[in-house]
């Protein structure tokens, strides 16, 4: 029997070999053309998702009177006072240390994001420590914890320790609440690391810290900076948090925002100009990374 | 990965005399704690920080769900017992809360993973400007929550100059009427004025991850497909989705995780109104409004355990997503 079902299987090995070895590693020429139909309804599905925010972007530069029209003045002049009273030239608010404020929570919680996951991304990957899979299982659960559940001590804590309205404390809840994510997606990026190119640097003698610096941080750097870019977006955007905890000093942006909820909701064009503003820099980040952002976002699920 | 099948590739520099020793009782279990703690060692840091600030309020949270506990009347704070968890279940404003988180994350969830798809298959085509239409499509998802929540509230959905009711009368005049339907969406529809908004945000997530999945489908199996006689709709039942299940089920995952714990989309569009309070929106009233800290904790507790049950749930049939990974 065994001299039957070798021959097959020497035989059909080269051809499985073969066939794997030759799958192209990008989409060549043999994407699916379609009928220029498909290209169009692209564009029609594209052009009503950007819709609402080309319509913001245009509100904001319409005076109130044009803006609070119906039908919708689409041709009224072009102007800048609705900035000029956000930024509050003319009067107004002063969006400044709001702005200043969520800059320093999400760039700080950032940069602690990535110096505590990287080598706990580390540990969970090239080198995998034991039980690893329910490490990830229990960082992924933290996330199940709804955060209005732990809202009350963490109130009652700041409120005893006096970093109620404190910037300090709101930049450390972000870093664990991100911490779980960017550690997820950096495993799956530092595990494209060849396993050969860390036993060479082990075998030369080099340590944690000149194997994360000059082996590791090399072949992982795309991945780093999507999962930084991730961690800002979603610090930047958070409102819960920063609404309990902080109030006149420390608050951030979104909260300076949720003021325009109803005592200026009239003043439609101000509220376009503030939502593009504090919308601006996520916007920005988000265009120039695309691809990184999709990479991050499906959190190497194929690897 | 087990230890035994890692240890041997991270100990190269072994010489034949050294292995020796390795392989004597003493010196490998020695060895093997000493290699094991050290291994752990960058995973700590990481760790203790997220179970103090994730786990520890939670506990105190517990704790709390079983005081009488009221910032109003601070002379009555004692143990309560159950009484938090009864008012929880008895409670029809809570139950109503309930019923409107899973409304809102299923439709949401549901209704974006299906259209998200569509446009990714769209966009998996060739044609013309494929790159600008994927940057408009992206653009909903960039917008921050408040911002957008706003944007629907006062700048689409208001009744007398909104855009939606802004186009309808636009349409009319069109064929000379005058007395165009104006709708007060946010009064007349609330929950759905809630959910098209997060609707339009949570697309383009799902389009992204489902797109990444399509790109990363090996053509040539489809290529071989199609010249054994398969038709498009065959690929796509038998290769396409298949190939797309994790993709799918991730984006289901992270979607449910965020919808469920939607505050601002509500906060902001209906302040709770009209039967659009989802939990975190109740338990944030009950604990600043009612500062009733017993029961919003007894809430908060309640609402773990229904998370937890539903991402067991949710994980067990995810867990493809793990078998991948064990086989690396």
């Amino acid at each position: 029997m065994s001299t039957v079902s070798e021959p097959t299987s020497t035989s059909r090995n080269p051809a499985v070999a073969a066939t794997s070895f030759k799958r192209p590693r990008r989409r060549s020429g043999v994407e699916q053309k379609g009928s220029p139909l498909w290209g169009v309804l692209a564009w029609v599905v594209g052009l009503l998702f950007v819709t609402p925010v080309l319509w913001m972007l245009l509100t904001s530069f319409h005076s109130e009177v044009d803006a609070a029209t119906n039908p919708p003045s689409l041709f009224a002049p072009l102007t800048l006072d609705a900035y000029r009273n956000f930024f509050g030239i003319t009067g107004g608010g002063n969006p400044w240390p709001p702005l200043i404020n969520s800059a320093t929570a999400s760039v700080g919680s950032t940069v602690l994001v990535l110096l505590l996951a990287i080598p706990a991304a580390y540990a969970l990957s090239i080198k995998p420590v034991k039980k690893w899979t329910d490490v990830l299982f229990f960082l992924l659960s933290t996330k199940f914890l709804p955060i209005v559940a732990g809202l009350l001590p963490l109130f009652l804590f700041a409120r005893t320790t006096g970093l109620l309205d404190n910037i300090t404390l709101l930049t450390l809840l972000y870093t664990t609440m991100n911490l779980p994510i960017a550690i997820w997606m950096m495993r799956s990026f530092l595990a494209e690391v060849p396993v050969e190119m860390l036993e060479a640097a082990q075998l030369d003698g080099a340590g944690l810290v000149t194997i994360l610096r000059r082996v590791v941080a090399p072949v992982a750097l795309p991945g780093i900076a999507a999962t930084a870019l991730i961690c800002f977006i979603f610090s930047w955007n958070e409102l819960l948090l920063a609404r309990t905890l902080t109030s006149v000093v420390a608050g951030t942006a979104p909260v300076y925002l949720t003021g325009f909820a109803t005592s200026q909701g009239l003043f439609l064009a101000q509220v376009c100009a503030a939502a593009f503003v504090i919308s601006l820099p996520v916007l920005v980040a988000g265009f120039a990374a695309q691809d990184k952002l999709v990479q991050g976002l499906s959190l190497g699920a194929v690897k | 990965m087990s230890p035994t099948e890692a240890t041997p590739v991270h100990a190269p520099d072994l010489t034949p005399r050294q292995r020796t020793t390795y392989e004597q009782p003493q010196g490998a279990a020695a060895r093997s704690r000493r290699e094991a703690r050290r291994r752990r060692l960058p995973l700590l840091p990481a760790m203790v920080l997220v179970v103090v600030a994730t786990q520890l309020p939670f506990l105190v949270t517990i704790i709390v769900s079983f005081m009488d506990w009221n910032a109003l009347r601070p002379d009555q704070r004692g143990f309560a017992g159950l009484d938090n968890y009864v008012s929880v279940f008895t409670n029809a404003s809570t139950r109503s809360a309930v019923w409107t988180t899973i409304v809102l994350t299923v439709v949401v969830v549901g209704v974006s993973l299906v259209l998200g798809t569509l446009i990714a298959l769209l966009l998996d085509r060739k044609f013309l400007g494929r790159g600008a239409v994927r940057t408009m499509m992206i653009a909903p998802f960039l917008v921050v929550p408040v911002a957008a929540a706003l944007l629907w509230k006062h700048a689409l959905l208001n009744p007398s100059f909104g855009l939606f009711n802004g186009v309808l009368t636009w349409v009319w005049s069109l064929f000379g009427s005058s007395s165009p339907p104006q709708v007060a969406w946010l009064q007349e529809y609330p929950l759905l004025a809630v959910e098209m908004s997060l609707i339009w945000q949570w697309t383009p997530f799902m389009m992204l991850i489902v797109l990444a999945g399509l790109q990363s489908k090996p053509l040539d199996v489809v290529e071989a497909a199609r010249m054994d006689g398969a038709g498009a709709l065959q690929i796509f039942r038998y290769l396409t989705f298949p190939h797309l299940r994790r993709y799918l089920e991730l984006g289901g995952l992270l979607g449910s995780i965020y919808i469920v714990q939607n505050f601002d989309a509500v906060f902001i569009m209906t302040a709770g109104a009209l039967g659009t309070a989802n939990l975190p929106y109740t338990i944030y009233a009950t604990f600043f409004q009612r500062q009733d800290y017993g029961l919003a904790s007894a809430q908060g507790v309640v609402v773990v355990i229904g998370t937890i049950i539903i991402a067991t749930f949710a994980l067990r049939v995810v867990s493809s997503l793990f078998d991948e990974e064990n086989a690396r």
